[in-house]
Formats: C-alpha cells, structure tokens, sequence
C-alpha cells in the first residue's frame, strides 16, 4: 500500500503559509472547515460563523485573526448566496435596506464595546457567554416551535397565523414591506439590525443565525424571502467590519478568506441540495440540535475545571 | 543540496584545521544557512549548524530568538465559571529557544555555569514584573510549558553527533510558527566542566515572496488592504454564483 501512504503523505504536507495569520496549514483541512461549515449554511441559511471561528482557533489560528477573517469570508458567501436568492426572487431590498440602517449603527457601537472589553482582558469570556446565552435562547425556541409545527402537520390542521397583533402594531412610522408580506413599524426590522450588529461585532459572526429566528418570529416575515434578504444586509455589515479590522487591527488574512471561501461554495451547494429534500420543519428541528449542542459545549467549557489554567499574551516587544 | 554544500564545508574546515596558523581557535562553527525565508509554501524549516574543534571535548548549542514581553494569565473559578484572574507579568522573554548538546547537559557543566548561560529550558533568563509574588515559580513554569505546547521551546534538545573527535553537526527543526527577527546560535566547546571555547553566530528569519508583501501592505496601507479585502471577496462571492448557477 505505498502508493496510498504517498497520497497520504501528499495530502499531508500541503502546507501554506498564511501571511497575516503568521502559521502554515494544510490546505485541506482549511478546504474542508470551509466546505463542513458551507454545508450547514446550505442547509440552514446561516453563514456558520459561529462554528467556524472557534474551528479555526482551534487549529491554530490566532483568536483576533480568525474573528476578522470570518468576516471577511462571510461578505463573499452572503454575495453568492444573495445572488442566487435574487435570482428566485426572494430579497426584500427594502426590508434589508431598513435593517441595515438599525446594523450600520449597531455594529458600530459593538465595535467600541470589543475595543473597550479587550482593554479589560476579558473578551473571551464576555464572547463565550454571549454565545451560550443566545444560542441557548435560539435553539430552545426553533426546537420548541419546529416541534409544534411537526405536531400541526401531522394532524393536518390549524394553519400558522400570519398577522400578530400585540404592542408592536402601534409602534410609529409603518411601513409597507410587499415581498416579506408585512405593513409593520420600520423601527422594529430597524431596531433587529441594530441589536444584531451589536451582537456580530463582539462575537466575530455575520449573525444571521440571530437574525434569521428574529425576522421569522419577531417580524412574522414570509419565510420564502427571510435568508435572501437576511444575506442582503449582512453584505454591508460585514464589509464594514472587515474594513474596520484591516485598518485598525491588521488582522484580516485574504489568503485564508479566499481557500475559506472556496471550501464554503461547494459546501454551500451540497448542503443547499440536500435541503432541498427535507422539509423545512424537520430542517429547522435539526438547526434547533446544531445550535443547542453548540451552546452546551461551550457552556461546558465555562463551567469545567480546564486542563490548562494558564495562558500567555505577547504584551510588548522587549526592551 | 545542503548536504553537498556540508561536505565542501567540512572539507574545507578539515584543511582549515590541519593548518598550523589556524589550529588556535579551539571552536569553528556555522549554519548552512543564515537567513530562512518565510515563504507562501513555508512549514517550518531545517537549519544545520557544522563546525570543529581542535581536539577532543564536548559541544553545547543555544539558539534564542527575539525577546518580548509576556503576560501569563491564571483562570480561578468565580461563580462556578472559570475566568482569568490572575496575571503576571515577564519581560524580555525569548521567542524561541532551541538547544542541543553532544552529551546529556547535567554531566557537561555545573549547575552555576548552565544557569548563567542560559542553558536548559529551566535556566531560560525572564525578567518578572513583580519578583516578590508568591506564585512566581507557578507563573513561571506556566509560561515555560505554554512555549513548550506551541513548539516554540523545545523541550527535547538535539542531540550533537561528531564525526570522528574533531567535525560536529546538528540539525535544528524551527517550527512554522516562528516569529520574524533576529536569533542569535550559541556555540560552546566544554572541556573538563569548564567552557574552553565560544563562539555566536546570527540566524535572520524573515519574510520573503508575495506572503511578505501582502503582510507589508496590510501594515502599511491597511484603509487601502481593507478595501481590496472586501473587493476580492465581493469578486469571489459573484464567481461561485456564476460557477454553480443553476442552467
């Protein structure tokens, strides 16, 4: 079997050197974190960020390195991802342009927050408890609800309400939002943005798995355009972000972003094919375990006696 | 290659020592190559260092890289979460440390004499912030054991082989993740617990090729690197749309 170790060894010694993340990897496994997390956003119309940032971390890739990369790479997943829901059809322009007033500003002032919290040192445990707390708040209410509506299915009745009536409907400023299907206040799809940059800002993450649940269940949106135009407004957000964090950080590594990114294309259509055969009540329950399990191994690692107590940060050049 | 151009250099050092004006340096050592480009295909990298005594006695490497300094965090429970706490402070801490040695270190030298050159990686000189802290030797040894995970201390040193009593040569793994900079080769020839010879030589790791550049401009004109960022993956992100739309 020498001709397979030597496939093997070939495979194994694909090195590449990238520049700002200042390591060599294989080029493979970089190929296959990008397709892995392309094909749960095929699945579930989330860029996956949230798995692919501590992914990268854990190989090897310098925490602020990887967090500004991610965005990087989400600009050219969400393009082609828009793209291809344009193409159906299923971008409210005018929904995403109101959230992305509300995400400009909110990613904004998360940006201030990151900078202020990391003075602090205490960044990554404000980052890990972030995400336990949404993730955990998410997929309880996707199990819950996809649970609910398997159950309706099944019993082939009481269709889902498509108007809710509550303290919103008198919130000022209505808009008309034909494609979502929604005469709503600007203000909330507005104040969604808002909240969401703030939150993608300080956990690295394009947010769409924050808002997606919120323009589904807070907004009531028409499910068909919610990912196409939830893409549209993570676009600008995350090239905002980018720009930032190459010119203040120098911590954006376009090499990594682009092998990323090709690995997440193909990912993205093998996971967008399969979606295509499962229904979306079962799709979302799936999401709903995704995110829970996620949020547990993440809770755990908060909680845990960890195997390592220290760690080291390069404070200064020496003297 | 490298080895063609280690038997020309030994050769030439065996003539070198056969001659009587030059037979007064007791150590004569060097690296196949001072300076390692950090190119887009670079995983880390073979230095040979070669030399020769005259006369039998046993060889001691130390290869330190630039120092920096270090804060090392200690995680303590707080409300049943685990958070950093702790931290202290190190100053002038060597990127890298490397070392080799043609004998187990313990029987070369004294214990005085390898902690004041430095040599073994518990004799590895860090200045710390504040020395009268009771958990320094805890600290310390932390941030020993964090360079030794991340390669950057090598805890297994080489072994020296010599070739005959007189021509030594080593080889030197330096890891990928080494920083850029300056790092100083170490070379001592220890006779009967004593240092007889010495001698530095420099080793320059440095970025080289389109990787180098694209760090350049990062730095250099990061509003500008930020925008072709965004460019590239706008262009990236309409190529796979094209590549995979549906016909």
């Amino acid at each position: 079997m020498t001709w397979a170790t030597a496939i093997l060894d070939w495979f194994l010694g694909l090195q590449i050197y990238l520049p700002i993340a200042e390591v060599a990897l294989n080029v493979f496994l970089l190929l296959g974190l990008g397709a892995g997390v392309g094909v749960l956003s095929g699945l579930f119309g989330v860029g996956g960020g949230f798995l692919l940032t501590p992914l990268l971390v854990f190989v090897g890739v310098p925490p602020a390195v990887a967090v500004a990369t991610q965005s990087n790479q989400v600009v050219a997943s969400s393009v082609s991802g828009v793209l291809a829901h344009w193409s159906r059809g299923n971008v409210d322009f005018k929904m995403g342009a109101v959230m992305l007033a509300g995400g400009m500003l909110g990613s904004s002032i998360g940006v201030a927050i990151f900078t202020l919290l990391r003075s602090l040192g205490q960044i990554d445990l404000v980052i890990a408890i972030a995400y336990v707390i949404t993730l955990s708040g998410i997929g309880i209410m996707m199990g819950v609800e996809s649970v609910r509506a398997l159950r309706r299915t099944r019993r082939s009745m009481a269709p889902a309400k498509l108007h809710q009536h509550n303290w919103a409907q008198g919130l000022p400023f209505k808009m008309r939002f034909r494609k979502s299907r929604l005469y709503i206040s600007a203000l909330l799809p507005a104040g969604i943005g808002f909240v969401v940059g703030i939150m993608s800002a300080i956990m690295g993450v394009g947010g769409a798995f924050l808002l997606v649940p919120a323009m589904i269940y807070l907004l009531g949106m028409a499910t068909g355009a919610v990912i196409g135009t939830s893409l549209f407004q993570i676009i600008f957000v995350q090239a905002w972000v980018t720009f930032w964090q190459a010119n203040t950080n120098q911590t954006v590594d376009v090499l990594l972003a682009l092998i990323l990114t090709i690995g997440g294309v193909v990912g993205a259509q093998i996971g967008g094919r399969l979606g295509a055969k499962l229904p979306g009540e079962q799709l979302r329950f799936l999401m709903a375990i995704v995110i829970l399990v996620t949020a547990a191994g993440l809770l755990y690692e908060l909680v845990a006696r960890p195997a390592e107590l220290f760690s080291i940060v390069i404070t200064g050049g020496g003297h | 290659m490298s080895a063609f151009r280690l038997i020309a250099a030994m050769l030439l050092m065996t003539v070198a020592g056969l001659h009587p004006a030059r037979a007064q340096a007791p150590l004569i050592a060097d690296l196949d190559d001072h300076l390692i480009a950090i190119t887009t295909g670079f995983a880390g990298a073979d230095v040979l260092l070669f030399g020769t005594t005259d006369g039998p006695g046993d060889v001691i490497v130390v290869v330190k890289g630039p120092v920096a300094d270090v804060e090392v965090l200690r995680k303590e429970r707080v409300g049943g979460i685990w958070i950093n706490r702790k931290g202290l402070g190190f100053q002038n801490v060597p990127a890298v440390y490397m070392m080799a040695s043609s004998k187990p270190l313990a029987a070369l030298l004294p214990d005085d004499q390898r902690a004041f050159y430095q040599m073994g990686i518990e004799n590895v000189r860090m200045v710390p912030v504040s020395p009268d802290d009771s958990d320094l030797k805890l600290f310390s040894q932390a941030l020993i054991r964090a360079k030794q995970t991340s390669g950057l201390f090598s805890d297994q040193p080489a072994r020296i082989l010599f070739i005959g009593d007189r021509l030594f040569r080593v080889n030197l793994r330096v890891p990928s993740t080494v920083p850029t900079g300056t790092y100083l080769a170490e070379v001592y020839l220890v006779r009967d617990q004593k240092i007889v010879g010495a001698q530095t030589t420099p080793l320059v790791i440095s970025k080289i090729g389109f990787g180098a550049d694209i760090y350049d401009f990062a730095h250099r004109h990061s509003a500008a690197y930020g925008v072709i960022a965004i460019l590239v993956a706008l262009f990236a992100g309409w190529m796979a749309h094209l590549a995979f739309r549906r016909r």
